[in-house]
């Protein structure tokens, strides 16, 4: 077996492999936490529990009514966003007015009542979600396998990464979005309807997050409480990119996916820490992330 | 300008009241467990009391919300639980010891949280208790799952056994009202004042000459050591250190128990911690339906009642006589 600093390959690239995996839901997650905090000022606490609702949205439509993958990829993010756009409208409005911390907190309740409902019906033990048939198998690469449905995961958050990034920067919708988020009452002086705008926001970024949860749900076990602590790790690669930009809310999110993976190989025991420990790093040099700006 | 969280905040404009109010707390808690009530469930009440009016030091006072104050409970009860029992330390040492090394991680933690404000201050500490608690399930002093067990309660300064449930209490409400009346203190005196003028607008006191940073961290450190001090004693009491206290339910639990009872007001917190603890134990049979309810209140607070119940019950006060 071949080895690169004393590691076998193919432990490597399989590592690698996950950690490409993990860094683009940590990607797609940061994501939209960062379209939402550009425009609507909060840190949106219920996104695990909505990438989690993305997942057994998928999962019922399957145990349900048989309604496949394909289908669960469209329809998951446009009922979980209406569900995000109902509470954006009933309850997250009223708070634009105060301190942006109320938000969080208000968020925060919302993803407590949302995961206890989930795990008072599902346990705490996860559902499984049966694989496509069309992804069994995988690409023989050489030096590795690749399952088909990882390849396809990555491949997929690069496109609506890059979709992503090219709506808000390089079309008129998105030259809208980032004028509101700079000054939304000229922005509404000019005659575009701001409050629906900021609603449609929210609800894009949460769809954002139910599509990670979708895609996430072959992968891993379907569970009340997957997105929970997922959250806090993406909180702390938001810290490090820093939410000012949206290519490095997805760059940083691939990058660190990737570095956690190489920690699994080289030192294991400080696998679930690494990414907090480069925050602090970061906190060190560049108080404001990697891509932020100082204000 | 938005309206800063924990505006709410009532200054007390007569400290004779308050003092009236700490007297008259103090006379109904020692004659609370001849009245009936589970001295058991007072000094659980009263440890989360306590950690809460640490909490409230940060947010009502220094405007800073920490969303990883569970780290300096867990801490400090993991290492007084570690003195007392590996150790053989007396409890007064484990709790001082437990206390100190809180402290020890507040002026790591606060050092670097402080390098951000508002949301991100928020997000970083939650981080950071993040990676405290994955420390602590890795290792192996802390036993990972099962926690530090049957902790010896000792002997108070070799002279007053702790093992009966009455002493204990006693104990326990005496540091309780100790760290209250230096809350208190810490609050009215000139820092207190200054972190409140840097809460309200931190330019202006910046520019009027005060270290915004030192002030600001010293609260942190003060925050830090008191809710250690409140998770140390919480481990003599119930001989357990667990990964529950370290767990970020744990730091969105005080937080709860502040904004109920009043974010910035000074007995606030007592009220919250009593009300949802009492809603715990009340609710114990429920399950997870217990989450839920507590995210509901979250929801109903942030919505409809932020200046908590305590704050709420000073506003309708202060209407009433004009």
């Amino acid at each position: 077996m071949t080895e690169i600093f004393g590691f076998p390959t193919q432990a490597l690239f399989g590592q690698l492999l996950v950690g490409l995996i993990n860094g683009a839901f940590y990607a797609m997650l940061s994501l939209g936490l960062a379209v939402i905090f550009g425009l609507l000022n909060i840190i949106n606490f219920t996104h695990g529990a909505q990438y989690m609702l993305g997942a057994f949205c998928a999962w019922f439509l399957f145990e349900r009514w048989g309604i496949g993958y394909w289908w669960a990829l469209l329809i998951a993010p446009v009922v979980v966003a209406i569900t995000g756009m109902v509470i954006e409208r009933t309850m997250l409005s009223r708070l634009y007015k105060l301190d942006h911390l109320y938000g969080l907190l208000l968020t925060f309740g919302i993803a407590l009542i949302i995961q206890g409902v989930f795990t008072n019906y599902f346990g705490s033990a996860g559902q499984p979600y049966r694989l496509p048939e069309e992804f069994s198998g995988a690409f023989n690469l050489g030096f590795m396998f690749l399952p088909k449905y990882r390849a396809w995961v990555i491949l997929a958050s690069v496109i609506v990464c890059a979709g992503t990034w090219y709506v808000i920067e390089r079309t008129k919708l998105g030259s809208y979005l980032r004028a509101a988020t700079e000054n939304p009452s000229l922005v509404q002086a000019f005659g575009i309807n701001v409050p629906r705008m900021v609603t449609l926001t929210y609800g894009f970024g949460v769809g954002l997050a139910a599509l990670a949860g979708v895609m996430a749900a072959p992968i891993y076990q379907v569970n009340p409480l997957m997105g929970a602590n997922q959250i806090i790790v993406v909180f702390a690669v938001v810290v490090i990119g820093g939410m000012g930009s949206i290519l490095g809310a997805i760059l940083t999110g691939f990058g660190l996916g990737v570095i956690e993976g190489l920690t699994k190989v080289f030192y294991p025991e400080a696998s679930n820490t690494v990414i907090f420990v480069i925050m602090v790093i970061v906190l060190l040099i560049k108080p404001a992330g990697l891509f932020g700006k100082e204000k | 300008m938005a309206e800063p969280i924990a505006a709410a905040a009532i200054v007390p404009r007569k400290p004779a009241h308050i003092l009236f109010g700490i007297a008259a707390m103090a006379a109904l808690l020692a004659v609370a467990p001849f009245v009936g009530i589970y001295p058991v469930f007072l000094m659980k009440a009263l440890c989360f009391a306590l950690f809460a009016c640490a909490f409230n030091l940060l947010i009502g006072f220094g405007g800073l919300l920490s969303f990883g104050h569970a780290m300096f409970l867990g801490t400090a009860g993991y290492v007084c639980a570690h003195a007392a029992k590996e150790w053989g330390w007396p409890p007064e040492a484990a709790i001082l010891a437990g206390t100190g090394a809180s402290a020890a991680l507040g002026i790591i933690t606060g050092a670097l949280a402080i390098r951000r404000q508002g949301i991100y201050f928020a997000m970083i500490t939650l981080a950071l208790a993040q990676m405290m608690f994955f420390f602590y399930l890795q290792a192996p002093f802390t036993h990972g799952e099962d926690g530090i067990q049957s902790v010896p309660r000792g002997k108070l300064f070799g002279l007053i056994d702790l093992s009966g449930t009455l002493t204990m209490y006693y104990v326990v409400l005496v540091i309780f009202l100790g760290a209250f009346l230096l809350i208190y203190r810490i609050i009215h005196s000139p820092f207190g004042q200054v972190l409140k003028a840097i809460r309200e607008n931190e330019p202006r006191a910046i520019s009027l000459g005060y270290d915004a940073e030192r002030y600001k961290l010293l609260a942190f450190v003060l925050s830090a050591t008191l809710a250690g001090l409140a998770g140390a004693t919480k481990a003599i009491v119930f001989q357990l250190a667990s990964l529950t206290d370290v767990h970020w339910t744990m730091s969105g639990e005080v937080v709860l128990m502040t904004l109920l009872g009043g974010m910035g007001t000074v007995f606030g917190p007592v009220v919250g911690a009593f009300v949802i603890i009492g809603l715990e134990n009340y609710l114990a049979g429920f399950g997870q339906w217990v989450t839920v309810i507590t995210g509901v209140i979250f929801v109903v607070c942030v919505l409809a009642f932020r200046r908590g119940i305590v704050g709420e019950i000073a506003a309708w006060w202060s209407k009433k006589k004009g």
